[in-house]
């Protein structure tokens, strides 16, 4: 028999961004959160040996252990699923803060296009322009409505930028200024105002300058010190929740952190959740947490985990494309990308910063004409100076060894000599991508894993190769003696890190029909469940996630407030 | 000035030990009679080593925590060739890849302690990434044993007495799988190697491998620098000499 403690407010499950957020925000307002989380507890102090790439970088010390969790995975349904056995494509957060401690700080709003992708984009092409069984639609939220969640979420991270030429309106600007520009991030600047582009500064999560948020949470300014994504910041500069929401929400006095404490059911009755049961990691006790109200926030794949496993809501059945649970796993295309080998210079690349980087929107969303193309939507184009560490920096032209000593000598040449241009390339829903329970592996508690059901479609295969082309061409202009672009993009593979972006399987709309929650993560099926996180992106844009993330994580925060006070399905 | 005074008093010893070795007897032209002296002499056997050993301290960590000495001889081989010492600077050997690889295996990653390890096991697509039951400690003892015995079968000796070229041949087919075994992946072996040994040039000097900072040096790279704020703008190059971990301490 489980321990039932005492009833609160809310529970949360999972404190990364999502959950650190509606942890401060709902305790501000005098709820009675309880967060609990898997993982540790994580501090600053934690980073004092943090530049090792090895220990961080290559052998994942921030991440969840996946001997204790992982997914399956199968690139078609006539596959048989298997166990994502060691980390490659994604990697899943793990501990106070999760993925947010160890993120990059690259922080974009998706375009006004994509909120409204399905009828903007029947209203330029007509109908015939959507595959028929790519299953993109609205969102059920426009970019107007979701603008104030954007500034409040770029205010509390401090985000450094400038304005994007080719973005949806701001109501207000970046509160701190752009990073410094490095001789490469000019160059991109440079080539791409050549050829009539409209570059930007990536908005940057890691300060350029000392910052005081509305929170008054004062952080210091970014030293480039190149040991960013997969590393947690030593100098408590890059915005992470565990030095911006979660003290704001541990100083109300009303927020009971508990680390340690592994979420296996949310509990429910006649239609209404009624808390949450756990496992206390360090006793393997069971314990009960009745709560008025359940937040989700354990990303993507645990939201959706969790829900089936709690038989909770209306599991997707790719067959008919009827039900929600699952739907929609959609995640990024970015190997459309290419390098330039420059004989004759000689770059600092091995300084830098999470979010340091040149960028272009000219060929994202719905910025250009598609009527010649054989895709929808597109992606962005940059440039970015993360710092190339050695151990998994080793550019080598395309056509040399990979071993021996011409590998030596390429790479050690090279290392210094070599720009890249990226592709973050948006991904689009079919109805047969999507998440469900596998049927034969199990986690560490005997619940069975999710279930990822995607591939690669013509449609990613033809954005790719695209890009590839525009990161080419920009690199020609920079000057490049030689450029090693991509040609085909091939199938999806899920041993090669591409990004941790993986979106969709309880996504949001106006219609509980094909829907799981309304636009503020609430839960058609239960009114007092929301479900945060990218989990609720009906489809991917060509932007890294986490602005959109903390901006329906806002409005859901306030989407809460409201049902503590009146209950009922929120309406706009 | 303590700790040099120390490092030479060190280094003596070592070398009187060495040379007591070589009088005596129980080595017969730099190489150790019998298994157990075998490890008390160093392995390095060219004339130039007491040179280079009187201005070294005694590195401690230089034993073996997984490996056999012949396990360790062929890795060192191996990686030497994955990574050989040239004009540019020292190789594989040099920076103590071996050493890395060894006590890397003999921990958490050797026992792929946090890889999703359990049944069933199928075989998959590629896109499906490692399916083994293998752990990655087995995947070493059992691949260099197939490494050794496809050197026997191609050139009738043991993978350490090949010529480089051979060398290079026996590693590239592992690579190209080339190879006829069915106990592990040749290919999927020699990926392990390659990582490993990239690891052990690249990782902080803490772990074994890059000695004295000589890998990042190779390549200009500064290691554990606190802050580049002011190299970022800088259109020149930034020769910065590295630190590591150690110095943060
Ligand atoms: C290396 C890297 C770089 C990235 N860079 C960028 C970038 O530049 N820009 C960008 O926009 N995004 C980036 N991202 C993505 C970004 O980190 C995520 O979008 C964001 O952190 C997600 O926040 P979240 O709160 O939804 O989920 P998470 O941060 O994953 O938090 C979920 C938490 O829930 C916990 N949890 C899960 N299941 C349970 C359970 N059953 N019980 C209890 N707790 C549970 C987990 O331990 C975790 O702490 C990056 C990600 C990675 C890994
Ligand atoms: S690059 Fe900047 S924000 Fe990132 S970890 Fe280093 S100091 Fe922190």
């Amino acid at each position: 028999m489980a321990k039932k403690l005492p009833k609160t407010d809310v529970v949360i499950v999972g404190v990364g961004w999502g959950g650190g957020i509606i942890a401060s925000e709902l305790t501000k307002q005098g709820l009675k959160v309880v967060g609990l989380e898997k993982g540790q507890e994580r501090e600053t102090e934690d980073y004092y040996m943090a530049h090792d790439e090895l220990r961080y970088a290559v052998r994942y010390e921030l991440m969840q252990d996946l001997s204790k969790e992982t997914i399956t995975f199968r690139g078609n349904e006539k596959m048989r699923a298997l166990p994502m056995r060691q980390y490659g494509s994604f990697l899943f957060g793990d501990g106070v803060g999760g993925a947010g401690v160890h993120w990059n700080g690259q922080t974009f709003r998706f375009l006004p296009y994509d909120f409204e992708i399905r009828s903007k984009t029947i209203e330029r092409y007509g109908k015939g322009k959507i595959p028929a069984d790519m299953t993109i639609q609205d969102w059920g939220i426009t970019y107007d409505e979701i603008e104030p969640y954007y500034d409040k979420f770029e205010k509390m991270a401090g985000i450094s930028g400038e304005e994007n030429p080719l973005g949806g309106k701001r109501s207000d600007k970046y509160p701190t200024g752009p990073m410094l520009h490095s001789p490469q991030m000019k160059m991109f600047k440079e080539a791409t105002e050549k050829l009539k582009y409209h570059p930007y500064t990536i908005p940057s999560a890691n300060l350029s300058e000392p910052y005081k948020n509305p929170d008054g949470i004062s952080r210091a300014a970014c030293q480039y010190c190149a040991f960013c994504e997969r590393f947690g910041c030593e100098y408590g500069a890059k915005a992470d929740p565990v030095v911006t929401v979660i003290p704001v929400a541990k100083n109300t006095g009303k927020f009971d952190l508990r680390t340690h404490s592994w979420v296996r059911r949310v509990l429910h009755k006649d239609g209404k959740a009624t808390g949450v049961l756990y496992t206390d990691l360090t006793t393997g006790e069971e314990i009960e947490q009745p709560a008025d109200m359940v937040v989700l926030t354990s990303y993507v794949f645990n939201n959706v985990k969790l829900l089936l496993n709690s038989k909770i809501g209306r599991p997707y059945d790719p067959a008919s494309g009827k039900g929600v649970i699952g739907k929609n796993y959609a995640y990024q295309i970015i190997k459309g990308a290419a390098t330039g080998f420059f004989e004759n210079k000689k770059f600092n690349n091995f300084a830098g910063a999470g979010a340091l980087g040149m960028v272009i929107d000219d060929f994202n969303g719905d910025n250009f004409d598609h009527s010649n193309v054989n895709f929808l939507h597109g992606g962005y184009l940059s440039l970015t100076q993360t710092g190339k560490r050695p151990i998994q920096t080793n550019p080598i032209p395309s056509d040399s060894a990979t071993w021996g000593k011409e590998f030596k000598q390429n790479s050690l040449k090279y290392i210094n000599r070599t720009l890249s241009i990226g592709a973050m390339g948006a991904s689009l829903p079919y109805k047969q991508h999507y998440l469900d329970l596998d049927p034969m592996y199990k986690d560490a508690f005997g619940d069975p894993l999710i279930r990822m059901t995607y591939g690669f479609r013509d449609q990613d295969k033809e954005l790719a190769k695209f890009t590839a082309t525009k990161a080419k061409e920009i690199l020609q202009e920079m000057g490049a003696d030689k450029i090693d672009a991509m040609d085909e993009l091939g199938p999806y593979d899920i041993t090669t890190y591409q990004s941790t972006h993986n979106t969709g399987g309880a996504i949001m709309g106006a219609d509980p029909e094909t829907s799981a929650v309304n636009n503020y993560s609430q839960m058609w099926d239960m009114e007092n469940l929301f479900v945060v996180g990218a989990s609720s992106f009906p489809h991917n844009s060509g932007y890294n996630p986490t602005d959109t993330v903390g901006a329906l994580a806002y409005r859901a925060a306030e989407g809460v407030v409201k049902y503590s006070k009146d209950g009922g399905l929120l309406t706009s | 000035m303590a700790e040099d005074n120390n490092k030479e008093k060190i280094d003596q010893e070592s070398l009187s030990r060495r040379k007591f070795l070589r009088n005596s007897g129980f080595a017969v032209g730099g190489l150790a009679v019998g298994g157990v002296l075998g490890s008390v002499i160093p392995w390095g056997t060219d004339e130039k080593e007491p040179q280079q050993a009187a201005n070294e301290t005694k590195n401690y960590n230089h034993a073996l925590m997984n490996f056999n000495q012949v396990e360790f001889q062929t890795v060192e081989a191996a990686t030497e060739r994955i990574f050989p010492e040239d004009e540019n600077g020292p190789g594989a050997q040099a920076l103590g890849v071996a050493f890395y690889i060894d006590h890397q295996l003999a921990g958490s990653y050797g026992f792929n302690a946090r890889d999703y390890m359990n049944p069933p096991f199928f075989h998959g697509e590629k896109t499906q990434g490692y399916q083994g039951r293998l752990k990655r400690r087995e995947i070493f003892k059992i691949g260099i044993r197939e490494m050794q015995n496809y050197s026997h079968s191609k050139y009738k000796k043991g993978f350490t007495d090949l010529t480089a070229d051979e060398q290079d041949t026996v590693l590239a087919d592992f690579a190209d799988d080339k190879v006829n075994i069915t106990t592990v992946s040749a290919s999927g072996f020699f990926n392990l190697l390659r990582s490993m040994t990239l690891e052990g040039v690249y990782s902080d000097p803490l772990y074994g491998g890059n000695k004295d900072m000589q890998g990042w040096k190779l390549r200009d790279y500064p290691g554990d620098q606190m802050n580049y704020t002011q190299v970022i703008e800088s259109e020149e190059f930034q020769q910065i000499e590295p630190r590591s971990l150690r110095d943060h301490m």
